[in-house]
């Protein structure tokens, strides 16, 4: 891909674009003296990459005119200096002011770190605040949730993320292909395979190479199984956080099953590093076919009963429908992807949409829905699981022989690559540049929790406290993903 | 829902019978759990997990301890809510220095007797993230451990065979 330079004339007119709904935004990055935008043109199924050269460390602020671009701009601001001109938040966002640096990533300082965070304030009578995180109740990431509530409802819900900060794109640079896929590959651990998919597309485009076919319908399988697993795990942990166990045993069994079947068929139960840049690290197992065909027969006996006992269950669905509701109009303008957005009517998948090998080949749809409620999402996960299971035996039906990797050479090559892939919450993109020493110069990841989070700030508007837990598993957004 | 009552009635448990305790795990534990802590606890421990800046690839695997196959509660071993409750502390992911803090205020509101478990790769040394200016390091850096559970990440098997040493040392 090749990425266009842009005036200030054609970044002013991006913004345009962006801010009335003719493009969506992908990804908005820092690569000094550069920053990054990608966009979406959902009609065509195109995507543009733009760069802007900044002057003094200083660029036309997107978000003011585009709020999606908000958070992205102070993450930007405090990695690598680049200031938003023009933005309304200033605030830091993943720099909580404990790393001893400011702006690791660009010219690194040792300024004073920030003082107190200010939260937005809030004004009223009878309001009560509740400061949830980072450490949470659960087993879960950490995050900071400030809850203002009326009463049992909550009038303002505000993030305070960047506690799972790594430095992912730090180490990134000058890194080896082979152990920057295993940084991608843990970038967030519940899409392992999604994330080394699309580092291995990206690297592969940058390298001008692909993959064989086999390896090809390989990467697919394992982006099925992941879905499978998370969709199950989600589908009862949604349950669960209504108290309704018996959900969250089933579906855990079932989830259980999965793991089982991608550790017998790859060799890893989350099949981390089995994607790599030019194929997969090992052909299937001999007995993987009979693995897999055993699981889905398994599935398909189970799995309907569950929908069954979900949807005849009366004081479940009290809780999930009508709870959580998010706005059509907000997905639109998020460009929020997966169950979130497919929820509320974005008809959206990168698999089809922006069909990369080998989804050109299947036939299987994206399920839709426009209530946006918890209900929605739940519905969205259980059809989605339905999809999958048809194109993984369309997958093992037709599997190519041949290699199941081809050799590639990183030396001497500096090109760039991107890449969306359709993780289970959504579409993650990844952009990278080679230095042309074999080794990665800049690579930026951009989870779907970045046009996520902040819509679950929406959803709980006006919703009991109580039902927050299961608006956040219904949206089951990443922490590490997004923090980096 | 009464069918799959029903059926794990007559199904037979999917339970499976659990792995020995790890020994070199027992080995590492053996200085570190005196004989009054014992006798208090009796066989059973409450867990804590904490999160400080893991990818969720081990959350997934702790989390898969609950299920049918494993089923943790068998032995006495149950996650609690916070660390007032814990006899344990499961520690995942390199600390990352926007986390620091916040274990250290988990460990100290962890009530003596305690023992610490760094689970993963990245808690043992930081993992992959290792170097970062923004990794504090493995959980060894900021609190003191007392068993270390290796893999990438540990599977269930792995992390209940830590787990039951620890149980059959501190009891």
């Amino acid at each position: 891909m090749k990425r266009s330079v842009v005036t200030a004339q054609g970044w002013a007119d991006a913004i345009a674009q962006l801010a009335s709904g003719q493009r969506t935004l992908l990804g908005l990055w820092g690569d000094p003296p550069h920053v990054h935008m990608a966009l979406l043109d959902e009609a065509k199924g195109a995507v543009a990459v733009l760069a802007y050269h900044c002057t003094d460390g200083k660029y036309p602020s997107v978000g003011v005119s585009h709020p999606p671009a908000l958070r992205l701009e102070r993450a930007m601001r405090d990695l690598f200096g680049l200031e938003a001109e023009g933005a309304p938040d200033t605030r830091p966002w993943l720099d909580l002011g404990f790393w001893g640096v400011r702006q690791p990533l660009g010219s690194p300082n040792t300024e004073r770190p920030h003082g107190a965070y200010p939260f937005l304030p809030v004004e009223g009578e009878s309001l009560h605040q509740i400061p949830v995180g980072p450490v949470h109740a659960g087993i879960i990431e950490p995050g900071h949730f400030r809850f203002t509530a009326n009463g049992e409802h909550v009038v303002r819900l505000e993030q305070r993320l960047g506690y799972a900060h790594k430095g992912i794109e730090s180490l990134m640079a000058g890194a080896s292909l082979e152990q920057a896929a295993k940084l991608a590959s843990r970038t967030s651990g519940d899409s392992t395979v999604a994330y080394a998919y699309a580092f291995a597309l990206a690297a592969e485009a940058a390298l001008q190479t692909e993959a064989p076919p086999r390896a090809a319908y390989l990467r697919a399988l394992m982006a099925e199984l992941e879905r499978l697993a998370n969709h199950f795990g989600d589908f009862g942990a949604i349950c669960n956080d209504a108290s309704f166990s018996l959900m969250h045993a089933q579906t855990s069994i079932l989830r259980e099953r999965v793991l089982r079947a991608a550790e017998a068929c790859f060799g890893h139960r989350l099949m981390m590093d089995q994607v790599v840049p030019g194929g997969v690290a090992r052909d299937l197992a001999p007995d993987g076919v009979a693995a897999i065909k055993t699981l889905l027969a398994e599935i398909e006996l189970r799995f309907p009963r569950l929908i069954e006992l979900y949807d005849n269950t009366a004081s479940l669905q009290d809780r999930t429908v009508t709870t959580g509701i998010v706005k059509a109009e907000y997905v639109r303008l998020f460009g929020a992807g997966g169950y979130v957005g497919r929820a509320s009517g974005r008809n959206f998948d990168a698999r089809r949409n922006l069909a990369y090998a080998p989804y050109d080949k299947f036939a299987f749809e994206v399920p839709l829905r426009e209530e946006g409620d918890v209900n929605a999402r739940v519905w969205i996960r259980i059809r989605e699981v339905e999809q999958s299971l048809k194109l993984i035996a369309q997958i093992v039906d037709a599997l190519p022989a041949g290699p199941f990797q081809v050799p590639v050479h990183a030396l001497g090559k500096s090109g760039e690559g991107l890449a969306l892939t359709e993780a289970f919450r959504g579409d993650v993109l990844i952009w990278l540049r080679l230095d042309g020493k074999g080794h990665i110069e800049r690579c930026h990841l951009r989870d779907a929790s970045w046009f996520q989070w902040p819509l679950l700030e929406t959803a709980i508007e006006g919703n009991i406290v109580a039902d927050f837990p299961l608006c956040n598993k219904s949206f089951n957004c990443s922490y590490s993903g997004h923090d980096l | 829902m009464r069918r799959t009552l029903l059926e794990s009635f007559t199904r037979g448990p999917l339970t499976e019978p659990p792995p020995k305790p790890d020994e070199a795990a027992l080995a590492e534990l053996a200085q570190s759990v005196d004989r009054a802590a014992r006798a208090r606890l009796g066989r059973s421990l409450s867990i804590r997990q904490v999160d400080a800046g893991s990818c969720n690839g081990c959350e997934l695997e702790i989390h898969a301890l609950g299920n049918a196959f494993y089923d943790l509660e068998r032995f006495g071993l149950h996650f609690v809510a916070s660390p007032r409750h814990a006899d344990v502390l499961m520690v995942t992911g390199p600390v990352t220095k926007n986390m620091r803090e916040a274990l250290l205020r988990t460990f100290s509101a962890t009530p003596d007797p305690k023992w610490v478990v760094a689970v993963g790769g990245c808690a043992a040394d930081g993992g992959v993230f290792a170097g970062s200016y923004a990794v504090a390091g493995g959980v060894k850096d900021v609190v003191s451990v007392d068993l270390t559970i290796p893999g990438c990440p540990p599977n269930p098997r792995q992390l209940l065979a830590g787990l039951l040493a620890l149980l059959q040392t501190a009891s």
